[in-house]
């Protein structure tokens, strides 16, 4: 049996562990189109920030772990699969033959489709290469703008202020993190970076960015220009799954896959940034280009290609964040549903905020601004869909009551 | 066969010795809140409840996290995590469903119950052996690892 994964990432470095875990003797191939060792994308920022060395955004530590597992590692770009001969095509011309084939080729930076954007002066922030040209391109001082304040650049955002640049936000949407919190949330993010000396500017777009003598001109939408060195992309990610085109495989924004990760073809598997698989909260197909759904996926694949046939009830929307020492976190359908109920409390002496969704008597989504402690009880009660009984109402009375809520619903305590 | 700490809720004061104790042992300081056990009160102190990490085999932290920052410690199978790997992301936090690994705001890295190698000492601080350090069967593992099952089912 020889297992094929398209993509280095965590889903598919996952996957090929898993899968050694189930069969000593089964062939693995991980083909991976980026010239380094499998790394996070998670750990780039703080490879920017200077707290880790490029090796700190390995995936893993150990010297020889791959080759200690017998899984091959080739750096090489997938240009096309074949399901007929179940074969995939690589740049050099090779073509390797599959038993079972996982693609996990995750996303790729997009940039809105502008003049100027094709600048060396313009940067993203993605990739260990996109990470390396902009620490080695920008200097502390350098007047940087951030183009897109979601989740990306929010991380990135952090990162760019502990490089000590004069950093301008520049966010479409009318708030900052327009999907993953809501406008009481955004208001109290955005009132705090300000805070910080950063400059967010929402609700308008960058029309037009022209270079003259090193400096770029950024026209906004409403006409006014101002001048920047560099500019930071982070308007978002696409699934890589241009090269499927015309093969069979059904996509959307994603590769969709059943609640076995399988592709509407026999042995194909999806995973990670590039599955649209199913999501927990609502059963549809969804783009989850999180950290923990590829691990998740990573690991639920490699059981349905070792042919255990255990169905996945689906991954769950979540994200946590770090907006210069303001933690915010976000769970499954945080803007609540039709007949559901909510309540919020809010601290703006304190920067503090949490908002608790209910359909019946089970939480459905939350959002928290510097709630730290037990965070993940949260994660807990959205997804096992425990029924709160009595500690509804208790809640929405005093949702901070929250862990004792958890405490005796889930871990069926006293009380 | 590994040991895991058996927590009677039945049995606690609220003397939150526990808490000083495993903060002064992984923190060098006496401060609750940043302690990796924690005591709930319920009905006005009436009820309380010592509460950490139970060691999960499903390990949610450890599967999320992007960098390996997390490992199982083969002697006693505590999921512990390294500071010098952590970057801080914070992942592990939303992940693990339990809620038992925090971010620590003074360190920028998380934290979480590592049985202190073998020695928890919330056990040995604990007064009315409310917490106690035996063999894993003794414990509520099992229907915690239901649980971890039920909600990746």
């Amino acid at each position: 049996m020889h297992h094929v994964i398209v993509g280095a990432g965590p889903a598919g470095v996952i996957a090929a562990e898993s899968l050694r875990r189930k069969s000593l003797v089964d062939s693995i191939t991980i083909i991976g189109n980026e010239p380094y060792p499998a790394y996070s994308r998670m750990a780039i920022p703080y490879l920017l920030a200077g707290d880790v060395g490029e090796e700190g955004t390995y995936l893993r530590h150990a010297e020889n772990h791959f080759s200690d597992l017998e899984i091959d590692i080739r750096n090489e770009s997938v240009t096309a699969v074949s399901p007929a001969d179940k074969s995939v095509s690589l740049s050099s011309g090779e073509s390797v033959t599959y038993d079972r084939l996982l693609l996990a080729t995750g996303a790729s930076a997009i940039r809105p489709p502008i003049s100027g954007m094709d600048s060396p002066r313009v940067h993203n922030c993605w990739t260990l290469f996109d990470a390396h040209k902009l620490l080695n391109d920008v200097s502390a001082g350098d007047r940087v703008v951030l183009l897109g304040a979601g989740f990306i650049g929010c991380i990135v955002l952090q990162a760019l202020v502990e490089m000590k640049l004069d950093l301008t936000v520049i966010e479409l949407a009318d708030r900052m993190l327009a999907r993953m919190m809501d406008d009481p949330g955004g208001r109290m993010i955005k009132t705090w970076c300000e805070a910080k000396g950063v400059k967010v500017r929402t609700g308008t777009e960058a029309k037009a960015v022209e270079e003259k003598d090193g400096v770029l001109e950024i026209t906004l939408g409403d006409g006014s220009s101002f001048a920047a060195d560099h500019i930071v992309c982070a308007a978002g990610v696409r699934s890589n799954i241009d090269f499927l085109a015309g093969n069979g495989i059904n996509t959307d924004h994603g590769i969709l896959v059943d609640n076995h990760l399988q592709t509407n073809i026999e042995d194909i598997y999806a995973a990670g940034d590039v599955a649209q698989g199913p999501d927990l909260s609502t059963g549809e197909q969804q783009v989850h280009a999180i950290q923990p759904t590829a691990s998740e996926h990573g690991r639920i694949a490699a059981s349905q290609m070792a042919g255990e046939a255990l169905p996945y009830g689906g991954s769950l929307s979540m994200n946590v964040l770090n907006t210069l020492g303001l933690i915010t976190s976000s769970f499954g359908l945080w803007d609540g549903v039709d007949g559901g109920e909510s309540v919020t409390s809010e601290d703006q002496a304190y920067n503090r905020y949490l908002r608790l969704e209910f359909r019946d008597d089970v939480l459905i989504g939350a959002l928290a601004i510097g709630l730290t402690q037990h965070v993940g009880i949260l994660r807990g009660l959205v997804q096992t869909g425990v029924r709160l009984g009595a500690w509804k109402q208790r809640l929405m009375n005093d949702p901070s009551q929250i862990m004792h809520a958890y405490l005796a619903c889930v871990q069926g305590s006293r009380a | 066969m590994y040991k895991s700490l058996l927590i009677d809720p039945a049995k606690c004061t609220s003397c939150l010795q526990c808490e000083l104790a495993c903060s002064f042992e992984n923190e060098g300081l006496f401060n609750p809140a940043k302690s990796r056990i924690k005591v709930f009160e319920f009905e006005h102190g009436l009820t309380t409840i010592p509460y950490t990490c139970t060691q999960c085999e499903e390990a949610w932290c450890l599967h999320a996290c992007p960098v390996e920052a997390i490992t199982v410690n083969p002697n006693t199978g505590a999921k512990e995590v390294s500071d010098s790997i952590c970057v801080g992301c914070k992942v592990c936090t939303i992940a693990c469903p339990f809620g038992t690994i925090n971010y620590n705001s003074s360190t920028g890295k998380v934290m979480k119950c590592d049985l202190c190698g073998g020695d928890p000492q919330c056990a040995e601080a604990c007064p009315t052996g409310a917490i106690v350090y035996v063999d894993s069967d003794w414990t509520g593992y099992s229907k915690m690892r239901d649980s971890a099952l039920e909600a990746h089912a």
